[in-house]
C-alpha cells in the first residue's frame, strides 16, 4: 500500500492542532479541536484506501489494480454524517451555556469541590457519643442494685416534651408546621428531582 | 425459517418506535402505549432468538444480501443473545418506571416530549452494538447510543445538566474518534473491517503492529466503559440526570464497552499477552472506585463510583482469558446490568419520599416506607455481594477462576476482590444507616417532606396545594420488577452460569463464530491462549 505525503502531512497539523484545542477551557474552541480531529480521522481513513485510482465499474475491461478502493470513501461518509450530528447538537450545548451562565468555559463541578473540602472527620460515624442514641437506651443494674440509665433525668424530660410536639422546621426566621411546610413541596422544587420527560414546571 | 434471521428486527423495531413516538409527539398517552409495546415485542423477540441460539448455535445474517467479508453481517451467539435479552429487560422496566414519573408528576404540557424517541434510539444502539459483527458497524452502534445519550443527559438543559453534559460529551467524542482511528489502521493493516474476517488476518499481523492496534482499542472502549484510570468522567457526569436515564446509562452504556473489550481480547486479539495490564487496570479500577464511593454523600454520586468499581470485576475476569474467568465473567455483566439499575432506580424513589438524595439530609425513611427499605436493601446486599445473592455467586466464580490460574497478580486480584467487595458492603450500609435507620430528628437538615404525615402512607400522596404522589405504583412496580429480576438471576444461578460457561468457550474457541459468518470451511487459525488455560 502506497500513501500520499501531503495528505499525511495535514493530517498531522490537524492533529496536533485538534489535540491543542481540545485541551483548552473555552467550549467553543473544544468544539473547534473536536472537528479538527475528526476531519484528521477522515484523512487517515482515506490514506488507507491508497493512491487515488477510478471510480469502480468504470468500463468492463479496467483491470483491477486501476480502480480506487471505495470502502474507506463510504466509512469516511458515514463518519462525516455523524461528526456533524455531534457538532450541531455542542454547539446547542454551548449556546445553553452562555445563556445560563454567560461565559463559553466548563464550569466546576461544585459537588467534587465541597467533597474535596469535607474533613475526614465525620460527626456521625467519628464522634465521641457521650450518651446512648438508640431508641432502646441501654438500662443496666449497678454494682450497688440501683437501675441505672445512661440518660439524664434532663434528657428524659427533653425526650418526652419532643415527641408530644408537632414537628416543625424553621424556615427563615419564623417556625412552621412541618406539615404546611411539606405541602409547598412539590416536584419540581429544589428538593425534588424533575420528570424525566419535563423540565421545571 | 431460521428464527435467527429475524436478529435485524431488534434493531429495527426501537428504530421503527423511535420514528412512530415522535410523529405522536402531541399524543403522550399514544405515544407510552407505543413505546411500552414495541419495547415488548423487542424483549419477546430476544427471548426467541436466546433459545435459538442455544438450540441451534451461532448465526449470522448477512444485511441486505451482500456476502461477508464484504457487507454487513449481524452475528447472534450466546454472549450478544444473553446480553441482548438482559438489555431490553431492563430498558423495558426504566421505560415504565419513567413513564409512571411523567405521569405522577403530569408531564400533558412538558416542553420535553423528546423523551420517548430518543430512549428507544438508545436502545436499537445498544441492540445493534450487541449484535454487530463489523468493527464499523459496532462504531456505528456506538455512535447511535452516544447521541441518543447526549440527548438524554442534558434534558431539560438546566445548568448543572449542561455542565455535567459538557464533559460526558466531549470524553465520548474523543473516544469514538480513537475507536475511528483504530479503524482506519486495522483497515490500512489488513483490508477488512468484518470481525471474523479480522480474526483469521490480525493472525498474521507483525506482532508489534499487532500489539498497537490492540492497545488502541482497548483504550476506545476503555474510556466507554470507565476502566481505571479512564474512568473519571463517569461520577461527574451521570448523577446530575434524571434518575431514569442514570440508571439505563449505568446498567447498559458501560457494559457495551465491556462487552466490546470481550470481543477484541477474545475474537480479534487472543494472540496478544496484555493479560497482565488488564489485571493491574482491573486491581486498581475496584479499589480508586470504591474508594472514591466511600468519600461521597450524594446517593447518586456514591453508587455511580461502586459502578466504575465493579467494572473491575468483569475486567479481571476478561483478563483471566480462561473458560472459568471469562464464564464469571459474563454472568457478572448480566448480575450487574440488574442490580445497578434497580439501585439508580430505588435512589430515584428514595429522592422522591425523602426529597433529597444526599445521606446527610435522609433520615428515618424504614419507618416512613417500609417497602422502600426492601427494595433498597435487597439489591445493595446483592452487589456487596452477601450471600445468597447472584452478586456473591458471580464474585465466588471469579476467585476460583482467580485461584484456579495461580499466578501471584491472580491472587493479589482475588485479594482485591475481596476488600471491594468489603468496601462495597460500608458504603451501602452507611447509606442504609443513615437514610433508613437514624431517627428524622437526628438529620441535620431533615427535608420537610421527611417530617409530614403523607395523606395514604402506600402512595406518599401528599394533600396540598397541588396534590402530589410521592411514591406512585408504576415506579414502584417497576422498581419492584426488576429486583425481583435480580432476586431471579439468583435464584436461576444454575442454569444462568450453565449459558455464561457456554458462551465463554465458544468465544474462547471462536470455530463456531467464524464459521458461522464465513461459511463451514473457513480456516480457524489456531491460538494457544496465555498461560495454557482450556
Amino acid at each position: 500500500m502506497s500513501v500520499n505525503l501531503t495528505l499525511l502531512t495535514v493530517m498531522g497539523a490537524l492533529y496536533a492542532c485538534g489535540i491543542y484545542l481540545i485541551l483548552e477551557r473555552s467550549l467553543t474552541r473544544v468544539l473547534l479541536g473536536l472537528m479538527l480531529l475528526a476531519n484528521a480521522t477522515n484523512l487517515l481513513i482515506l490514506a488507507t484506501g491508497g493512491y487515488a485510482g477510478l471510480a469502480p465499474f468504470y468500463a468492463k475491461d479496467t483491470p483491477a489494480q486501476d480502480y480506487n478502493d471505495p470502502l474507506p470513501q463510504a466509512l469516511i461518509l458515514t463518519s462525516i454524517v455523524i461528526s456533524f450530528a455531534v457538532t450541531a447538537f455542542m454547539l446547542g450545548i454551548i449556546y445553553r451555556t452562555w445563556v445560563l451562565a454567560r461565559q463559553d468555559e466548563i464550569q466546576d463541578d461544585v459537588e467534587d469541590r465541597r467533597v474535596a473540602e469535607t474533613p475526614s472527620f465525620d460527626a456521625e460515624d467519628d464522634a465521641e457519643v457521650p450518651v446512648e442514641t438508640s431508641e432502646f437506651p441501654l438500662t443496666m443494674i449497678g454494682t450497688d442494685g440501683r437501675a441505672v440509665s445512661d440518660r439524664s433525668p434532663s434528657d428524659h424530660a427533653a425526650a418526652g416534651k419532643q415527641e408530644a410536639e408537632e414537628p416543625t422546621i424553621t424556615a427563615g426566621a419564623r417556625r412552621i408546621p412541618a406539615a404546611e411546610a411539606a405541602a409547598e413541596e412539590q416536584p419540581g422544587s429544589q428538593n425534588v428531582a424533575l420528570g424525566p420527560e419535563g423540565g421545571p414546571r | 425459517m431460521n428464527i435467527a434471521s429475524l436478529a435485524p428486527l431488534a434493531v429495527v423495531l426501537p428504530i421503527l418506535g423511535a420514528a412512530l413516538t415522535f410523529l405522536l409527539i402531541r399524543h403522550s398517552r399514544a405515544q407510552r402505549a407505543v413505546s411500552i409495546a414495541l419495547l415488548s415485542l423487542t424483549l419477546l423477540l430476544e427471548c426467541l432468538l436466546l433459545s435459538s441460539v442455544w438450540e441451534g448455535g451461532t448465526a449470522a445474517v448477512n444485511i441486505a444480501g451482500w456476502l461477508p467479508p464484504w457487507g454487513i453481517v449481524l452475528v447472534v451467539d450466546q454472549f450478544s443473545s444473553l446480553m441482548l435479552v438482559v438489555s431490553s429487560a431492563v430498558s423495558l422496566a426504566v421505560l415504565i418506571y419513567a413513564t409512571g414519573q411523567g405521569m405522577a408528576d403530569g408531564d400533558q404540557d412538558a416542553p420535553v416530549s423528546i423523551f420517548h424517541p430518543t430512549y428507544l434510539i438508545l436502545v436499537a444502539g445498544v441492540s445493534n452494538a450487541f449484535l454487530s459483527g463489523d468493527l464499523f458497524n459496532l462504531y456505528v452502534g456506538f455512535e447511535i447510543l452516544l447521541t441518543a445519550s447526549y440527548v438524554l443527559m442534558t434534558l431539560g438543559g438546566t445548568g448543572p445538566r449542561i455542565r455535567a453534559g459538557v464533559t460526558y460529551v466531549v470524553v465520548s467524542v474523543v473516544s469514538s474518534v480513537l475507536f475511528l482511528i483504530s479503524i482506519a489502521m486495522i483497515y490500512g493493516a489488513t483490508g477488512t473491517v468484518n470481525m471474523a474476517d479480522l480474526a483469521i488476518k490480525l493472525g498474521d499481523l507483525d506482532p508489534g503492529t499487532r500489539t498497537l492496534l490492540h492497545v488502541m482499542l482497548l483504550v476506545a472502549f476503555g474510556i466507554k466503559a470507565a476502566v481505571f484510570p479512564l474512568s473519571f468522567w463517569l461520577p461527574d457526569s451521570y448523577p446530575t440526570a434524571p434518575a431514569p436515564v442514570t440508571a439505563v446509562f449505568a446498567g447498559l452504556l458501560t457494559k457495551v464497552g465491556v462487552y466490546a473489550m470481550v470481543r477484541t481480547e477474545t475474537l480479534l486479539f487472543p494472540e496478544d499477552t496484555l493479560n497482565t495490564p488488564l489485571m493491574v487496570a482491573a486491581l486498581l479500577t475496584m479499589l480508586v472506585g470504591i474508594l472514591g464511593a466511600l468519600a461521597q454523600s450524594d446517593i447518586k454520586r456514591l453508587l455511580s463510583f461502586t459502578l466504575v468499581s465493579h467494572i473491575g470485576y468483569m475486567v479481571f475476569g476478561l483478563a483471566m482469558s480462561s473458560a472459568a474467568g471469562l464464564g464469571a465473567a459474563v454472568f457478572y455483566v448480566a448480575h450487574h446490568i440488574t442490580i445497578q439499575t434497580s439501585l439508580f432506580l430505588v435512589t430515584g424513589l428514595i429522592e422522591r419520599r425523602g426529597g433529597s438524595s444526599s445521606v446527610d439530609r435522609l433520615a428515618g425513611l424504614a419507618r416512613l416506607s417500609p417497602l422502600l427499605g426492601l427494595l433498597f436493601f435487597v439489591p445493595a446486599m446483592n452487589l456487596a455481594g452477601i450471600p445468597p445473592f447472584s452478586g456473591f455467586l458471580g464474585k465466588v466464580g471469579l476467585m476460583q477462576a482467580g485461584i484456579e490460574l495461580g499466578t501471584p497478580l491472580a491472587y493479589m486480584l482475588v485479594a482485591g476482590g475481596v476488600v471491594t467487595s468489603l468496601l462495597t458492603l460500608l458504603a451501602v450500609a452507611r447509606v442504609w444507616n443513615r437514610a433508613f435507620w437514624r431517627k428524622t430528628t437526628d438529620a441535620d437538615h431533615p427535608d420537610p417532606v421527611l417530617l409530614a404525615a403523607p395523606a395514604d402512607a402506600h402512595t406518599g400522596r401528599l394533600d396540598g396545594r397541588n396534590t402530589v404522589t410521592l411514591l406512585p405504583r408504576s415506579m414502584v412496580g417497576s422498581t419492584m420488577g426488576l429486583v425481583v429480576l435480580g432476586v431471579a438471576l439468583t435464584v436461576f444461578a444454575g442454569p444462568l452460569f450453565t449459558v455464561a460457561d457456554q458462551a465463554a468457550t465458544d468465544m474462547l474457541d471462536r470455530s463456531s463464530y467464524i464459521q458461522a459468518v464465513l461459511g463451514e470451511g473457513a480456516p480457524v487459525p489456531h491460538v494457544l491462549t496465555f498461560g495454557g488455560a482450556p
